[in-house]
């Protein structure tokens, strides 16, 4: 199994998703975004960052490189896709997703170990939850603000899209406290939070059990790999 | 040579976290007859040639695909001035609905 995740200029977090599609026992591919080649990947992660500086608006730029043509493609045809941070705000971007991603509402940027609530499990990012699994992992990010019209939003609420809620704390002034959400086919999963960031001992958030231990992010990778093996 | 101005603004019934903060630090300077601000974007765009109606045409694509997300924004202007703005002097010439 061979999950790729593209690089573009300002990307962040490549590296550790890189790691965590190991940790996870698949392959990482490393992918660049002035190339149109997806070097065969089965899945393919757009990680998080600030993509050409944030500029214009996060993820649009990005939206347009090179191998987004090939991404685009690939997504319709039912490979599954995962956008974390600015990887979600490129596939909102690109039409992939629903809605659009703002400025948080506090004014601030905002790190912290962030409570969610899985939504729906049913899509290939999150085969491996239960339903109303309620998961910790780190949120970072200045543009979380999740919005889309009311209709829009009752929409995908209807079609069973929203995939993740915050729990406790809205961090960023999300609309309907959404975190993360996916498209009909649930093959393409973009959120906030980053689950590349807990999926080792010694590097996750804090839990009940020790400093650091929290590897709920492990889960989104390892449900790819399921999603692609029950193909 | 003309210059093509387009102006993105927030979408109305969505908040505007910038104009939000922006407002509450003329609050805090003093300025109470000031109630609102919102913070939009100003493009402004030279061409090689004169500019008709295909460059305006073309423009008002580009201003939808790529300079605003339909999603959070909405193009409020196009419009074309004599030279790019250098001062508060320059005033647009024409004025075209996006």
């Amino acid at each position: 199994m061979r999950i790729g995740v593209v690089t573009f200029p300002g990307s962040l977090d490549d590296r550790d998703a890189l790691r965590a599609i190991r940790l996870a026992d698949a392959e990482p591919v490393a992918l660049w975004h002035g190339s149109h080649d997806l070097d065969g990947v089965d899945a393919l992660v757009l990680p998080g960052g600030f993509s050409y500086g944030d500029y214009l608006r996060a993820g649009a730029i990005a939206a347009h490189a090179p191998i987004m043509s090939e991404v685009v493609d690939a997504a319709g045809k039912g490979m599954p896709v995962l956008g974390i941070c600015n990887g979600f705000q490129m596939l909102t971007e690109a039409h992939l997703l629903p809605g659009g991603l703002i400025r948080n509402d506090v004014g601030t940027f905002v790190r912290r170990d962030q409570a969610l609530r899985v939504e729906q499990t049913d899509t290939a990012w999150t085969n491996g939850f239960t339903h109303g699994q309620e998961i910790v992992i780190p949120l970072k990010n200045g543009e979380g603000g999740f919005i889309a019209s009311d209709e829009e939003l009752d929409r995908i609420e209807g079609e069973g899209r929203v995939v993740f809620r915050y729990l406790g704390v809205n961090p960023n002034g999300s609309l309907r406290d959404i975190a993360g959400v996916s498209n009909e086919r649930g093959n393409v999963v973009g959120l906030m939070p980053h689950p590349e960031h807990a999926t080792e001992l010694g590097f996750g958030p804090d839990t009940r059990d020790a400093m650091r231990s929290g590897t709920d992010g492990l889960t989104f990778f390892t449900s790819a790999i399921r999603a692609l093996q029950a193909v | 040579m003309p210059t093509i101005v387009v102006d993105v603004m927030p979408k109305a019934e969505l908040l505007d976290p910038q104009g939000k903060a922006v407002a509450g630090a003329l609050t805090r300077l003093g300025n109470t007859d000031i109630t609102g601000v919102r913070v939009g974007k100003r493009f402004e765009l030279t061409t090689s040639g004169p500019v008709d109606d295909a460059t305006l045409e073309q423009v008002r694509g580009i201003a939808v695909d790529l300079l605003s997300n339909s999603v959070i924004e909405d193009v409020v202007g196009v419009s074309v001035i004599d030279g790019p703005t250098v001062s508060t002097e320059a005033a647009p010439a024409e004025t075209v609905a996006p």
